[in-house]
């Protein structure tokens, strides 16, 4: 019997998701409070963060919208999965591995409007870099044939099944699921967001002048 | 000899003959291109200049006013064509402007942000194409070419007047080629001069890039629209 399978039978019975452990229960008075606004989330797929940095850049701008919307999963509430139905929901990162799927396939199945946020949600950036090569050549050039692999130990390319499988190529966000809106930009600046978010909000059509509009 | 025609309504005078594109720049109506430079030959290559004349599609760099035309530019099908031109070409090659040294300065990208594009509406290729380092000056990252010949056509061996840059292949196999031995003999003006005539980031002097800051860049100080209405160089 393999070590993998010996964990794999272990994990049948300790296994757990980091969505379904148990968390502080919000107060009951700031939830009323929260009651009738908008409800806007966040996640990251295969991106550097940056584009939930720049979401923080809205910065005091956000306040102005505060009586209208509640933000549920996002890098300032650290909630897993979102907990309920949102209105609005911000992808950053592209599609590189099998988690990706599922938690971009539970967003849209729980959010009304999806938003691709900046380069690697909209055309796979960055990571996409890969896709002109074959994915074994990349595991082999970044784990056997890398200069800093640990010098005398064999070698080996990561397979345990707790880490998710990679996809053979990084996808888009709306070659996975149907995405409503696109806000380019690597990041786009928090004014993209902002704009965007503000005429969803205000049920204006959605509109990112050129001014703004950026691809780096 | 002055004939009148309309565009999007507008009645407009205009010398017979001059180019389409031309004749609505100096009316202030903008028409987006890649491969038409004013001054120079028509190449007619990147059809990114589409618009309808009497109700149908031609690229407005390939044709010389006549009197009675009727050209629509901003009307909803054709700017849409425009957009969607873009597009492919972004989905064709791989257009990485966070990594691309051309990034604020490309005509492509301008573009991009002139026809409003946020995503392309076809499947992104990925297409691995091989660089070209042969050169001692030049480098080409063959992944940028839209084949719009700027390169191939008015790029030339100052001695003997030969081409430097050509395209080989044909369809998808097309590809943008170097003769090293003709790039070398370039002057930095020339190579300065083939780096901006490039639309895109394909022709990159080795040793520059990313020179300007962000929000300093070409495009940042004045759009390409701005550049293309004033008629100074682009």
């Amino acid at each position: 019997m393999s070590n993998h399978a010996v964990k794999q039978a272990d994990s049948a019975i300790n296994e757990m998701y980091s969505h379904d452990l148990p968390r502080t229960p919000v107060d009951a008075e700031f939830l009323a409070s929260q009651e009738g606004k908008i409800k806007v989330s966040m996640i990251g797929l295969c991106g550097c963060w940056g584009c939930t940095l720049s979401v923080l850049d809205m910065d005091e701008r956000l306040l102005g919208l505060l009586d209208k919307v509640t933000i549920l999963r996002s890098s300032l509430t650290d909630i897993k999965r979102i907990p309920e139905r949102c209105v609005v929901g911000f992808v950053e990162g592209g599609v590189a591995n099998e988690e990706n799927i599922e938690t971009l396939e539970h967003f849209r199945e729980n959010c009304d409007i999806l938003i691709s946020v900046g380069a690697c949600a909209i055309w796979g950036g960055v990571p996409a870099m890969r896709n002109q090569e074959s994915l074994s050549d990349c595991l082999a050039e970044a784990y056997i044939g890398s200069p800093t692999v640990v010098l005398g130990v064999i070698p080996i390319i990561p397979d345990h099944p707790d880490i998710p499988k990679l996809t053979t190529k990084v996808y888009p966000c709306h070659d996975v699921v149907k995405m409503d809106y696109f806000i380019p930009g690597c990041p786009p600046d928090g004014d993209a967001i902002l704009k965007v978010l503000d005429d969803l909000v205000n049920g204006r059509p959605v509109n990112l002048p050129t001014s703004i509009n950026r691809y780096d | 000899m002055m004939i009148q025609l309309k565009i999007d309504g507008k009645n407009i005078n205009a010398r017979k003959g001059e180019p389409l594109v031309d004749v609505a720049l100096k009316n202030d109506i903008y028409i987006p291109t890649l491969c038409y430079t004013t001054g120079q030959a028509c190449l007619g290559t990147c059809r990114v200049c589409s618009v309808k004349v009497d109700g149908v599609v031609t690229a407005a760099c390939t044709v010389p006013v006549a009197h009675g035309m009727d050209v629509e530019v901003n009307e909803p099908e054709v700017t849409d064509m425009r957009k969607a031109l873009v597009e492919s070409l972004f989905a064709e090659g791989t257009h990485n402007c966070p990594s691309c040294e051309k990034s604020g300065r490309c005509d492509l990208q301008a573009v991009g942000y002139e026809v409003g594009m946020m995503v392309s509406r076809f499947e992104y290729r990925f297409t691995p194409r091989r660089r070209d380092y042969a050169s001692d000056k030049i480098l080409l990252e063959r992944d940028r070419c839209i084949f719009c010949q700027r390169c191939v056509d008015f790029v030339r061996d100052e001695e003997t007047g030969q081409k430097i840059f050509s395209i080989s292949g044909r369809g998808a196999n097309s590809r943008i080629e170097i003769n090293a031995e003709f790039a070398n003999k370039m002057t930095a003006e020339q190579v300065t001069r083939a780096v901006n005539l490039c639309p895109v980031g394909t022709i990159v002097e080795k040793g520059v890039g990313f020179n300007d800051p962000i929000g300093k860049r070409k495009f940042e100080i004045k759009s390409v629209r701005e550049r293309a209405l004033e008629g100074g160089p682009k």
